[in-house]
């Protein structure tokens, strides 16, 4: 008997699924063979694990499942405090910096009085070398639980072959991305990785070479959903020389470039996209391409070999159609596209802070 | 903990219905029953929410520790000899509470005042017994996630979404649904090592 033969023998009989006759026999050469009685041991607690492993997965999808639909149906509301438990909260919530900043301010003024009163410098200068450390003691606890948070384990088999395809970002916060077709060819596996470096299985939901769209789904369970969009499809007219900005992983980390808007279409005429000038590398194929409103008006997807930062944009209205045929393909996909952005008229940097928890690294796994 | 606060205002008849119903409810959660679960989610989740929101956290706060003490709850509903004593909403509220205060600390967001509810009941040993059967969980979950692709698939449609051989041969390409047996059982050959692996090292 070979390994595999063991354990449907004695997946059969732990299940009670043998006859008294093989049972009988079975529980003889369990005797005979203490490698086999080995083997049912081993194999009961397994498959107990086993069961209990997928009971307790169905369990937790039923608990999504049902947040989600209550969520849908209105019976769960996101909580609006009073003015008075948020100004408790905030003080709460900042308590800490409060008193740093205070302990900063009691060294200054320990200095100076320090300063003042040089009969007796010694004591005063102890005290202060001593707060002194208690602050950078602070620092350096906060420094540990950055780095804990950052020391996150990728999910991703060491040894498998990946290429750091491009960029994606949510148009869907239940997990759906959009990204450029061509960032995925050849993949087998599809990882995106959250700004904060947490890396979630998804697959292409549909693709459509032609205009270079593509659409992923996150189908990892550790992925609970983002926080709403701030962002959505723009419908206003695009105008030349308006300006744009992107975000998107040229590198390892999230990178933010401008730039405006210099022709209607793109390469060679091509209508269904527009050309605009930004510095952009490969990395940020797939990733938006945002107007000052931040609604999104494109997606990037090539640059011209020949020219320096000539990029060229899929039109985000392409978007929107393929999601309509997903739509009305029998597939149960049910996403939802923003089309007004909550962005307008607030900083860049404000506009970058809201924007990069939504942008992710496609990671193609090809082997 | 059955008692209410003037049980003579109310009707003992009503009291044992009631009671009956919870442990009904509490049951089926164990069985992993939608309906109850739906039905505890809705009737429960306010309260965790304001709870929660109220005491420094945020609305993703909320659901994931009300999501933790839904699979506190269904592993209780699950043991044997465990008694429910009192009513589901008071043992999640006071599941909740305790997690939450963990996770504050846990945070360093300073002790903060978590307001009182007039029952509460003891869950420390629950939650102990609930961060073991998480770690076995997981020990699994990493063991899975080395297995690699097909076996995954393969393994998880038995397993976990509890489809048959035919089903599973059909899905995953197979002519009949003897090779998809012959598979099933390579692939567990192979999680069982790493599974045991796993379990050594934790």
């Amino acid at each position: 008997m070979d390994q595999s033969q063991i354990a449907e023998v004695v997946e059969r009989y732990l299940k009670g699924e043998m006859d008294s006759q093989e049972k009988q026999a079975f529980e003889e050469a369990r005797k005979n063979n203490p490698e086999l009685d080995q083997a049912v041991v081993e194999y009961h607690f397994f498959f107990e694990e086993m069961v209990r492993y997928g009971e307790v997965r169905r369990f937790k999808s039923n608990l999504y499942d049902t947040h989600h639909t209550l969520q849908e149906n209105g019976e769960i509301k996101e909580l609006q405090l009073t003015a008075g438990t948020r100004i408790i909260n905030m003080w709460n919530k900042y308590r800490r910096v409060v008193a740093v900043a205070a302990s900063i301010a009691g060294i200054t003024t320990l200095f100076i009085s320090g300063m003042i009163t040089l009969f007796s410098p010694n004591r005063p200068i102890r005290d202060i070398e001593e707060l002194r450390r208690k602050v950078s003691n602070l620092e350096k606890q906060s420094n540990n639980q950055t780095a804990e948070i950052k020391n996150f384990k990728s999910k991703i088999e060491p040894g498998a072959d990946v290429k750091f395809g491009g960029t994606s970002f949510l148009i869907d916060q239940k997990g759906y991305l959009v990204t450029s077709a061509h960032v995925l060819k050849g993949a087998n596996r599809i990882y995106v990785q959250s700004n904060d470096g947490v890396d979630y299985l998804a697959e292409i939901v549909k693709e459509d070479l032609n205009t270079d769209i593509a659409i992923l789904k996150i189908t990892d369970e550790e992925f609970k959903g983002n926080k709403q969009l701030p962002y959505g499809l723009g419908k206003s007219r695009n105008e030349l020389a308006e300006p744009v900005f992107t975000m998107g992983y040229p590198k390892d980390e999230i990178v933010y470039n401008e730039g405006y808007l210099s022709a209607k279409s793109g390469l060679q005429g091509d209508t269904m996209s527009f050309q605009i000038t930004i510095s952009a590398n490969p990395g940020n194929s797939g990733g938006p391409v945002f107007n000052k409103n931040g609604e999104i008006i494109g997606i990037l997807n090539a640059r011209q070999a020949s020219a320096s930062g000539v990029v060229f944009a899929t039109k985000a209205k392409y978007i929107q159609t393929l999601v309509d045929e997903i739509k009305n393909s029998d597939k149960e996909e049910n996403i939802r596209v923003k089309t007004v952005s909550t962005l307008k008229g607030i900083s860049k940097p404000e506009q970058a802070k809201k924007v990069q928890d939504h942008i992710y690294m496609v990671k193609v796994v090809l082997s | 903990m059955w008692v209410t606060k003037n049980p003579l205002r109310v009707l003992k008849k009503r009291i044992v219905a009631s009671q009956d119903q919870e442990l009904a409810v509490f049951r089926a959660i164990g069985n992993n029953d939608k309906s109850a679960i739906e039905s505890v989610y809705s009737e429960n989740y306010a309260l965790i929410q304001h709870f929660v929101i109220s005491n420094n956290g945020t609305e993703d706060d909320a659901r994931d520790i009300f999501q933790e003490a839904m699979m506190v709850l269904y592993e209780k509903a699950r043991q044997q000899d465990f008694e429910l004593t009192c009513q589901i909403r008071t043992y999640l509220y006071s599941v909740c509470r305790r997690l939450w205060l963990k996770k504050l600390q846990y945070a360093r967001r300073m002790e903060t005042q978590v307001e009182n509810f007039d029952k509460l009941v003891p869950v420390e040993e629950d939650l102990e017994d609930h961060d073991k059967l998480t770690l076995q969980y997981q020990t699994m979950r990493t063991a899975m996630g080395k297995i690699g692709e097909p076996c995954k698939s393969l393994i998880e449609a038995f397993y976990v979404h509890r489809k048959n051989m035919h089903e599973i041969a059909g899905y995953f390409g197979y002519t009949n649904a003897d090779n998809a047996k012959n598979q099933k059982y390579k692939c567990l050959v192979r999680l069982k090592k790493l599974f045991f692996a796993q379990y050594k090292n934790a």
